[in-house]
């Protein structure tokens, strides 16, 4: 049986808890730092399958703005990010865009959705 | 329709004995004295072109420098420096209405901290009366206070030099070159001189970047390549070396615990000494120091350098107030070996030298312009002055310095003077698209900062840098990714694909 | 000249200028206007495009546009509240008369009973750091970079070094590797960072990215284009150590050295400045040193979260709003709020207090990371109210809340305190 400790910081809100996590034989069996139960979560899916919330760009044309801001809907697997990150470059969107519309569809086969982090009206 | 006093060439291949000018004059080098030459030239019935290897004029020593018009007791007597640089101080203060000089006549002082310090005092003194200028006056302790109260209270005293000056050097050039250009002269840009050509020993032209240039005389004011370009002709009458000046700049609410004007300590051999000066636009300055060096391109500002003139500017004033820092940079002196201003004709007939001009450069230009004129009359008998003259140059539209009816006007002619792109400076988008399409206009980032000031305050363009750099896409007509900083290969930004996608 | 007069006028259409106008209406204010630089309204936020935002003041983690747009559909339907884009101030007189100008009105002078000052904060420069060395294109201020490649479209360049920890630092070298950058490292002067842990995790150890801290940049290379750096460790003066020297080949320098309150419109009215936050000094309603001139927000002490920016916007709404409607006693005492042991700044610098006392929130930075502390609030030598705080860090603003019942006891002076030792 191999027990491990790793000391990491939360990140699901800016407190960032330091927390302790006990990980036996792959399984996380005990947190402490954390101070809600989100970390105690966060804990457990970074040892075992961590995953990111990716935010971007995306090139747009005939708004207000040339770039339209985008955002996972849901967090994505943290080693597929560069890669999702680079897909979006491939992405033209056309004004007008209403904040949460779709934008790339689950992006990369991964079952979540890019969406528009805000409206983008058309240029006058 | 576009004013361009810049003319760009468009070069296909060339054979050497193509011309793709035929002129009476080139001078070499868009500094203040070169451009201050063109100026006194296009007086006259010829054919004149400045060529400068930038892509902007004033781009090496003019551009850093103390922006000081002195009075002129600091030369030796009879010198080139002393006799120009007097004789330059009274055409400035001719010249500034009609070229639309940015000047303020705030008078110098050179202050004492010893005994030992106002005995030199009493040489310059005497000095400055035998070169001629006017006013100049022994100032005690309290006098000098009373003019520059946050100096340390135990200084001696000072010399008091009323006709000294705090001008806009980038300015200056820019006046000059503009109004050659109004009246018949070109400035070409981009254009390096590669040799000198002569057919026997007479001048025939220039070799440059962009081709030949035939031309019966040349005027090398070629900056710290003067040498250089005259070897080029066979010509080893001198040699330039660099002595690097560094600076450091304040912001504008820091002058008040600094200084009103122009404050010199007493002189050493080899320079004027480290200043604190309060500039014509109102930022506080303090440098600068002098090294020599070896490297003609070295312009880096160093720790080394920046600590000697806090320690120096700290022996006349108690409290530097570094926090108010907003910028530093350095500039390089063109320094001949021969210790004085070299104005005379070359080795070789039609080249005429104006080098070595390091200060009182900026103060003596309009009379270099003239003694090189005179140096050209001794050789051409054919210097006739043209009737018609246009002397005025039109001055440009400062928003932030019209009153409020003024402001008020120029928006409702022109919306985009209602925009404001540089906040610290209060410097609009009128007066932007204005500094790129007049005369000489500005073709880089750093070329409207200069001439607009937008960039220059206490962000140091960190707001507005990168709307004046969609404006010049704009107004030139290129992808922002060729706007440039400064120089040839100094593009900003660069396209999002470009990133790794080879990978 | 146009002449205009509204109730209240904000200056500023950012988070906190939208808050204060959300919260003046809320309050009962009438005639407000909203005066914005930029051509749409939100701020910074508009360029902050990732995520964190909002999970205090929305219940809701957003981005910067996401929470941006949170605020402005509070106002934009709202009659009461004017909003004036592509419009900047140029001034504000001590009578109260705001100079501005726009490219469609032209010069204005707009007469406000109330003003509120939402102006946020600039970045500091190479300059104000004299970081020596040439100077060639390539290096940047980290906001100015982030403006270009989030809303301009275009990269800085390609090989990056980051100076500076902070969470605009962090956040820049997490977007340039999105964008298939090469961020080489960030440097830190400090012997610690200065961002959020979150921010270390999922934007230096998510991408391998090295942070070197006790480390400074000593020279600049390049003549057009940056080439590389010198970067040296530097000793617990922050000064540069001889013989560790190293260079970092880049093409880009991102400076996050540090944010100053945009306070140009502050000076120009003589308000009176707090020498360690660079903004005007403000009682508990926000008010400054001028009667009728609130601010709010970063203009005042440099905020790390959105969310207390737009709290203490709030405060400064309500009461412009209830001044304007005459509903302020004005018969109040003064207590100087100072920092004491192990803080550097707290906010508001002063209280105005009636003798109902009035609930307060303290706003406040530590001097240095700490850990295991207790946050005291002394009126004169006794305690009125202790906090403990298992870890404290300069880069996290800390915020604690006085019920009017506590502030009644305040005498003329208040001071907030770490005390260290047994918790």
């Amino acid at each position: 049986m191999t027990v491990e400790t790793r000391t990491m910081n939360c990140i699901t809100c800016p407190m960032g808890c330091e927390m302790t996590v006990t990980i036996e034989n792959g399984v996380v069996t005990n947190v402490v730092g954390n101070t809600c139960p989100r970390g105690k979560k966060y804990a457990e899916v970074e040892v075992t399958a961590p995953k990111r919330m990716l935010t971007s760009t995306v090139k747009i044309t005939g708004g207000v703005l040339p770039l339209l801001p985008v955002v996972s809907q849901g967090p994505l697997p943290k080693e597929s990010i560069l890669d999702c990150a680079k897909e979006l470059r491939k992405i033209t969107a056309e004004a007008p865009i209403v904040a949460g519309q779709v934008i790339c569809g689950n992006i990369l086969g991964l079952g979540v959705n890019i969406i528009a982090s805000r409206d983008l009206p058309k240029a006058k | 329709m576009l004013e361009l006093g810049f003319r760009e060439i468009d070069v296909g291949g060339y054979d050497s004995m193509d011309f793709i000018r035929e002129m009476d004059v080139v001078v070499i080098g868009g500094g203040v004295t070169g451009t201050a030459i063109l100026r006194e030239l296009s007086k006259y019935v010829l054919n004149c072109v400045l060529v400068e290897k930038e892509p902007d004029l004033a781009l090496g020593t003019t551009k850093a420098n103390s922006a000081i018009i002195h009075s002129g007791f600091d030369a030796p007597y009879g010198s080139n420096k002393a006799l120009t640089n007097v004789r330059g101080n009274r055409l400035y203060h001719e010249l500034q209405d009609q070229l639309g000089l940015d000047i303020k006549w705030l008078g110098s002082l050179v202050v004492a901290v010893n005994d030992e310090e106002m005995d030199t005092l009493h040489d310059l003194l005497a000095r400055g009366i035998k070169n001629g200028v006017k006013n100049l006056e022994i100032l005690d302790r309290e006098a000098t206070l009373a003019k520059e109260p946050n100096l340390k209270k135990d200084i001696k005293g000072s010399l008091w030099a009323p006709t000294a000056g705090v001008c806009w050097p980038f300015g200056v050039a820019l006046s000059f070159a503009r109004c050659a250009v109004q009246n018949g002269a070109e400035v070409l840009t981009n254009c390096a001189v590669k040799k000198i050509l002569l057919e026997g020993d007479s001048v025939i032209g220039v070799e440059t970047s962009l081709g030949n240039i035939k031309a019966k005389y040349v005027i090398n004011a070629a900056g710290l390549a003067a040498d250089t370009v005259a070897r080029t002709a066979g010509d080893n009458s001198f040699a330039i070396h660099p002595r690097k000046g560094e600076y450091i700049l304040f912001d504008k609410t820091a002058s008040a615990a600094l200084v009103n004007g122009i404050v010199f300590p007493t002189p050493t051999k080899t320079s004027k000494g480290i200043l604190i000066c309060t500039t014509v636009h109102g930022n506080t300055f303090i440098g600068p120091n002098a090294h020599d060096q070896e490297d003609k391109i070295d312009k880096a500002t160093t720790i080394m350098g920046m600590n000697e003139i806090i320690a120096s500017s700290q022996k006349l004033i108690d409290k530097i107030p570094l926090g108010k820092a907003i910028t530093e940079f350095s500039g390089l002196r063109a320094v001949s070996d021969t210790g004085d201003f070299i104005i005379r004709q070359g080795t070789v007939k039609g080249l005429i030298h104006a080098a070595g001009i390091q200060s009182p450069g900026l103060s003596a230009a309009p009379a270099i312009a003239e003694e090189v004129v005179e140096l050209l009359r001794d050789v051409e008998t054919n210097l006739v002055l043209k009737g018609n003259f246009k002397a005025i140059v039109p001055k440009r539209k400062v928003f932030t310095d019209l009153k409020k009816q003024e402001q008020s006007k120029l928006c409702s002619e022109n919306k985009l003077y209602g925009r404001i792109i540089c906040r610290c400076e209060t410097v609009s988008e009128g007066e932007i698209v204005d500094a790129i399409h007049e005369t000489c206009g500005a073709r880089t980032l750093d070329g409207v900062k200069r001439r607009t000031r937008a960039g220059m305050g206490r962000c140091q363009g960190g707001f507005c840098g990168p709307k004046v750099t969609q404006i010049l896409a704009r107004e030139l007509n290129i992808p922002i990714t060729e706007v440039l900083k400064e120089g040839v290969a100094s593009a900003m930004f660069y396209e999002k694909e470009t990133a790794g996608e080879d990978a | 000249m146009k002449e205009l007069e509204y109730d209240i006028v904000v200056v500023g259409g950012g988070p906190a200028g939208l808050s204060a106008a959300y919260s003046a209406y809320k309050n009962g204010g009438k005639n407000i206007l909203i005066i914005e630089r930029d051509l749409e309204l939100g701020g910074i936020l508009q360029q902050c495009i990732h995520n964190g935002f909002g999970l205090h003041h929305f219940k809701e983690e957003l981005t910067g546009p996401g929470y941006a747009q949170r605020c402005i559909e509070l106002i934009a339907d709202k009659p009461e509240i004017i909003t004036m884009v592509d419009t900047m101030v140029l001034e504000i007189t001590t009578e109260k008369n705001i100079i501005a100008v726009s490219p469609e009105q032209g010069l204005m002078n707009i007469k406000g009973k109330a003003i509120i000052l939402a102006m946020g904060c600039r970045e500091r420069t190479r300059g104000a750091i004299r970081i020596p060395g040439d100077r060639p294109a390539g290096v940047f201020t980290a906001g100015a970079a982030q403006r270009m490649v989030n809303m301009v479209g275009y990269l800085p360049g390609h090989k990056v070094v980051i100076l500076g920890s902070g969470d605009i630092g962090l956040i820049m070298a997490r977007r340039m590797s999105l964008e298939g950058c090469k961020v080489q490292a960030v440097l830190e002067i400090c012997p610690f960072s200065n961002g959020l842990t979150r921010n270390i995790v999922q934007c230096l150890q998510d991408y391998d990215i090295p942070l070197y801290l006790s480390h400074t940049i000593t020279k600049i290379h390049g003549k057009d284009r940056l080439t590389g750096i010198t970067v040296s460790k530097v000793n617990d003066k922050m000064q540069p150590i001889a013989g560790t020297e190293f260079e970092i080949e880049c093409d880009t320098l991102l400076l996050s050295v540090g944010l100053i309150p945009e306070n140009e419109l502050s000076l120009g009215m003589h308000l009176e400045m707090h020498p360690l936050t660079s903004g005007p000094v403000v009682n508990q309603r926000r008010t400054t040193s001028l009667p009728g001139v609130y601010a709010a927000g970063n203009v005042v002490h440099v905020h790390d979260l959105v969310d207390f920016v737009s709290e203490e916007a709030e405060i400064a709404g309500k009461f412009a709003a209830l001044e304007v409607q005459g509903k302020l006693s004005m018969d109040l005492r003064q207590v100087e709020v100072k920092p004491g042991d192990g803080i550097r700044t707290c906010v508001p610098q002063k209280l105005s207090l009636s003798a109902d006392g009035e609930a307060v929130k303290l706003f406040m930075r530590v001097l240095a990371p700490e850990r295991s502390v207790k946050l005291e609030v002394l009126s004169g030598s006794e305690i009125i109210m202790k906090k403990v705080l298992p870890v404290a860090k300069p880069s996290e603003m800390i915020a604690l809340e006085l019920s009017a019942e506590k502030t009644k006891l305040i005498g003329s002076e208040l001071i907030v305190r770490l005390s260290r030792g047994v918790v």
